[in-house]
C-alpha cells in the first residue's frame, strides 16, 4: 500500500511537468533565501559567539568614547581571581580611503596576545612583532585581502588620533577555528602613547578598554563588581562585563536591523507557502473527478487526502534539497562579497535544520485545505466536475 | 478587439481560493518591496532634514564625526572671527561652539544599552536649528545642570522623560523639556549647556562649531580661508552634506539589502503568478475554444488572460501598499555605524513609492502572465474544443 501511494503521488506530481518545475523552483528560491538570511543574522552575532567567557572587558561607564587612565591597571591587578591583564585602544584609522574599513587596535602586545590563544602566531614572527615598536600583527584574512606580506609598510591615517602612522607588518596570524575573526590589525599601544605624549599630553596614558583574563570563568560577576566598586565616584567610573556581554551590546544597538532580517526570512517562507498551496489547490481541483472515481471504486476518503499530502511533501522535499545544496556556494559568494561587513560568514547546523523544517512545514501546510476539500468530495458532484 | 471583461472578473470570483492565494503572495512581495523603499526614504529624509543648507559644520581634519573631533578654544576663537558668519537679531554672531559626546543609556522596554548623543550647546545653537521646537516643558537654563531630550529619546530611553534624571559625569542632570525636531536626527539627541558639559566630562575642548553663513555663496571663500590658515587643523562642510555623509554606509546597506530581497521575492512571486495562470489556461481550454468559436480573436483571448494576470497582480499590489502604509506608525531605532550613536527614523511613504510598488506588482503580473496567455491565444479552435 505505501508503495502504491508513492507511485501515485510521483505520477501525479509530475503530470504537469511545467507546473512541477515552477513549484520546485519557487521552493528552491525560498529555501535558499531563507538560509542566506539566517546566515546573515548569524554573522551578526559571530563576534559575540566567538567571545570567551573567561575574559572581562572594563570600559568607562559613560560610554566607549571615554577613556580610562592607565594607572587603573595597578588597582585592577590586585583584585582576586585575575590571571592576566591587558589593555587596548580602538584606533579607527583609515587605510587609503574610508571604504577600506577594518578594525585596528593599539594593544599592549606582551600581555594581550597571551589572553587570546585563538590567535595562532608563527613563533619567529611573533618575536619580531614584539621587538619592533613600529611593528604590526595582521590577521590572515586581512593580509590576504590587501595582499600584505611580512615586511610591508601599511600607512594608516588617524581619525580619533590625529596624524599619519606608518606600520611595518611583522606577523601574520591565523585563527584557531574557522569562527575566529582574523580580519583585525594590531599594533603597539606604546607607539600611540608616545605620539600622544608629544602632541596632546592631556590625552596620553589613557586607554579604551582593559581586557582581563579570569582564572575561573565562574568568578566573572564577583570580579566585575569588585572592579567597578573600586572606582565608584572617581573621575572615570568603570563598567566591567564579560566579553560576550560587551560584544552583544554592539549587536543590541543594531538589533532593529537584525530583527527585520529575521522577520523577512520567515516572510519568504510564508510567500512560498502561498505559492505552493496554490499549486496543490489547483492540482486537487483538476482531479476532483478522479478523486470521485477513486471513491466510487471504494477507496476510503482518507486515501485521497493522503495522496495529496504525499505529493505535496515530495515537491517540497525535492525543492528543499536543491535549495539547501545551493545555499553553500551562494553563501560563499555572498560572504566574500561582504567580507568587510561580516568577516565570519558560515552556515550553521541550526540553519540547515531550520531549512529542512521549513520545507516540511511548507509541504504540509500547502496540502491541508486541498486534502480536506477533496476527501469530502461527493461522488456525484465530483464526477460532474469540470475542473 | 473585443475583450470579454465579465468573463475575466467572473472567473476570478469563481476560483476564490486560487485568486486569494495568488493575490496574497503578490501582496506580501509588494509589501516587503514597499517597506524597504520606505525605510530608505525615511532614513534619507531624516538625514537630509537634519542639516540646513546655509549652516556650516566645522570639525577637526579627518576626524569624520563630531564625537571624534576636537577643536581647542584658540582655534574656535579664530574660526569665530571669520567674516563669513551671519549676525543674529541681537547683534551677536550666529555661531555655536558645541561639545558632542556619547553616553550609554538603557532602553525603556528592553533595558538594553545604546549610545546616545549628548550635545553641549547654547541658545545660539538652538537659533541655528529652527527645525528644533520645544514640545513640552521648557528649555534648559544656561549654566545649570538641566537638559532637554529629543522626542525619540524621551519615548525610548530610561531617564529621558520630563522630570526624570540621568546621571553622568558625577552629576545628576534633570530633564526639563522635550523637543521635537520633526523627522531629523536631532530627535535622537540630548541637549544641555556646553560649558557645563565640558566641565562634567573634563574635556577642555569643543567637538565642533556650527555657524550660519551670511551669504550662502560665501562657503567656498570660508573653506579657502580656513585651509590657508596655518593655525587651524580643521575642515568644514555644509551641514546638509555633513549629515548625508554620516549615514552613507547605513543608506547603502539598506539599499543593497532591499535590492537583494526584492529580486529574490519577485522571482518567487513571478513563479507563483505563472503557476496560477498556466493552470487557469489549461483548466479552461474548452472555454477558450468556445470564446474563439464565438468570434473573439486571438488578440482578444491574449488580452483577456493578460488582464486577468494584471488584475490579480494589481489587487495584490494594492493590498500590499495598504499594509505597507501601516508601517508608517513604526519607528526604527538603530545604531549608525559611522557615528557609533543612536539614530531613530521612520518609514516614509511617498507618492513615488506607491507608484513604483504598483508598477512592480504589474510587472510581476505581466511577466508571470505573458507565457500562459500566449499559450491560450495560440491554440487552434478545433483542438481546444476537442480537448474539452
Amino acid at each position: 500500500m505505501p508503495y502504491f501511494y508513492l507511485k501515485m503521488a510521483l505520477k501525479n506530481g509530475f503530470r504537469h511537468r511545467l507546473r512541477a518545475t515552477l513549484t520546485i523552483t519557487g521552493i528552491v528560491i525560498a529555501i535558499l533565501a531563507f538560509g542566506l538570511l539566517r546566515t546573515i543574522v548569524n554573522a551578526w552575532y559571530a563576534g559575540a559567539d566567538a567571545a570567551s567567557e573567561s575574559r572581562l572587558v572594563t570600559r568607562n561607564s559613560i560610554s566607549l568614547v571615554f577613556t580610562l587612565p592607565i594607572s587603573y591597571k595597578e588597582k585592577i591587578r590586585q583584585v582576586d581571581g585575575i590571571k592576566g591583564l591587558s589593555w587596548a585602544n580602538w584606533f579607527g584609522g583609515v587605510y587609503i580611503d574610508e571604504r577600506n574599513f577594518f578594525p585596528q587596535f593599539a594593544v599592549d602586545a606582551a600581555s594581550y596576545m597571551p589572553l587570546y590563544p585563538e590567535y595562532q602566531f608563527d613563533e619567529a614572527e611573533h618575536k619580531a612583532f614584539l621587538l619592533d615598536k613600529r611593528g604590526a600583527a595582521v590577521g590572515r584574512k586581512l593580509a590576504t585581502r590587501y595582499g600584505w606580506k611580512v615586511g610591508d609598510t601599511v600607512p594608516l591615517k588617524g581619525t580619533i588620533f590625529p596624524g599619519t602612522y606608518q606600520f611595518v607588518v611583522r606577523a601574520i596570524f591565523d585563527g584557531k577555528t574557522k569562527n575566529t575573526d582574523t580580519n583585525v590589525f594590531f599594533f603597539h599601544w606604546q607607539l600611540l602613547n608616545d605620539r600622544m605624549e608629544q602632541l596632546y599630553p592631556g590625552r596620553a596614558n589613557r586607554i579604551g578598554v582593559f581586557i582581563i583574563g579570569l582564572s575561573d570563568p565562574a568568578g566573572a560577576a564577583q570580579v566585575s563588581q569588585t572592579i567597578d566598586r573600586e572606582f565608584r565616584n572617581s573621575l572615570a567610573e568603570t563598567l566591567t562585563e564579560t566579553e560576550k556581554a560587551f560584544q552583544l551590546g554592539f549587536v543590541a544597538m543594531t538589533e532593529a536591523i537584525v530583527v527585520a532580517i529575521e522577520i523577512v526570512a520567515y516572510v519568504v517562507i510564508l510567500i512560498i507557502m502561498a505559492v505552493m498551496a496554490n499549486t496543490m489547490a489547483m492540482a486537487a481541483r483538476e482531479r476532483t473527478a478522479e478523486y470521485a472515481t477513486l471513491k466510487a471504486l471504494g477507496f476510503a476518503p482518507g486515501v485521497v487526502g493522503r495522496l495529496i499530502f504525499i505529493e505535496s511533501m515530495l515537491l517540497a522535499a525535492i525543492g528543499g534539497a536543491i535549495g539547501i545544496a545551493l545555499t553553500f556556494p551562494v553563501a560563499r559568494a555572498f560572504g566574500s562579497a561582504l567580507d568587510n561587513l561580516f568577516p565570519i560568514f558560515n552556515i550553521s547546523q541550526q540553519t540547515i535544520m531550520l531549512q529542512v523544517l521549513s520545507a516540511a512545514v511548507v509541504g504540509l501546510a500547502a496540502a491541508v485545505i486541498p486534502a480536506i476539500r477533496s476527501s469530502r468530495v461527493r461522488i456525484v458532484e465530483g464526477l460532474r466536475n469540470i475542473g | 478587439m473585443r475583450i470579454p471583461f465579465p468573463y475575466i472578473y467572473r472567473n476570478l470570483l469563481t476560483r476564490k481560493l486560487t485568486t486569494a492565494l495568488t493575490a496574497g503572495g503578490m501582496a506580501l512581495v509588494v509589501f516587503v518591496y514597499a517597506t524597504v523603499l520606505m525605510l530608505e526614504a525615511g532614513l534619507k529624509e531624516t538625514l537630509v532634514q537634519t542639516g540646513s543648507e546655509d549652516n556650516v559644520t566645522v570639525i577637526r581634519k579627518s576626524s569624520q564625526t563630531e564625537v571624534q573631533s576636537a577643536i581647542d578654544r584658540k582655534q574656535a576663537g579664530i574660526i569665530e572671527s571669520s567674516p563669513q558668519i551671519a549676525y543674529g537679531g541681537d547683534g551677536r554672531k550666529l555661531v555655536s561652539k558645541e561639545s558632542v559626546v556619547l553616553i550609554t543609556l538603557p532602553k525603556r522596554d528592553s533595558d538594553k544599552p545604546s549610545n546616545v548623543v549628548i550635545r553641549g550647546t547654547s541658545l545660539t545653537g538652538l537659533a541655528l536649528r529652527p527645525q528644533v521646537k520645544l514640545a513640552a516643558g521648557r528649555m534648559f537654563k544656561p549654566g545649570s545642570a538641566e537638559i532637554v531630550a529629543g522626542r525619540a529619546i524621551a519615548e525610548r530611553f530610561k531617564g529621558g522623560g520630563i522630570g526624570e534624571t540621568i546621571r553622568f559625569g558625577q552629576r545628576e542632570w534633570r530633564v526639563v523639556g522635550v523637543f521635537d525636531a520633526g523627522k531629523t536626527g536631532f530627535n535622537s539627541e540630548i541637549w544641555g549647556d556646553v560649558e557645563q558639559m565640558m566641565q562634567a566630562f573634563r574635556r577642555p575642548v569643543f567637538s565642533a562649531l556650527t555657524f550660519k553663513l551670511a551669504d550662502s555663496q560665501q562657503f567656498e571663500a570660508f573653506v579657502n580661508a580656513i585651509e590657508g590658515d596655518p593655525r587651524l587643523t580643521v575642515e568644514a562642510k555644509r551641514e546638509t552634506q555633513f549629515y548625508a555623509d554620516q549615514s552613507e554606509v547605513m543608506a547603502k546597506f539598506i539599499k543593497y539589502l532591499g535590492l537583494a530581497l526584492s529580486i529574490i521575492f519577485s522571482l518567487g512571486a513571478i513563479i507563483g503568478a505563472m503557476i496560477t495562470m498556466y493552470a487557469s489556461v489549461s483548466n479552461r481550454i474548452g472555454e477558450i475554444g468556445t470564446l474563439r468559436a464565438l468570434g473573439f480573436g486571438r488578440s482578444s483571448v491574449l488580452a483577456a488572460f493578460l488582464i486577468e494576470a494584471l488584475a490579480l497582480a494589481g489587487l495584490g499590489g494594492v493590498i500590499g501598499i495598504v499594509c505597507a502604509s501601516g508601517m508608517q506608525l513604526l519607528t526604527i531605532s538603530t545604531m549608525n555605524w559611522q557615528t557609533f550613536s543612536e539614530l531613530a527614523f521612520s518609514f516614509t511613504l511617498t507618492p513615488g513609492i506607491v507608484l513604483r510598488s504598483l508598477l512592480f506588482a504589474l510587472f510581476m503580473g505581466l511577466v508571470g502572465g505573458f507565457l500562459p496567455a500566449a499559450r491560450a491565444a495560440r491554440m487552434k479552435i478545433v483542438d481546444a474544443l476537442r480537448e474539452a
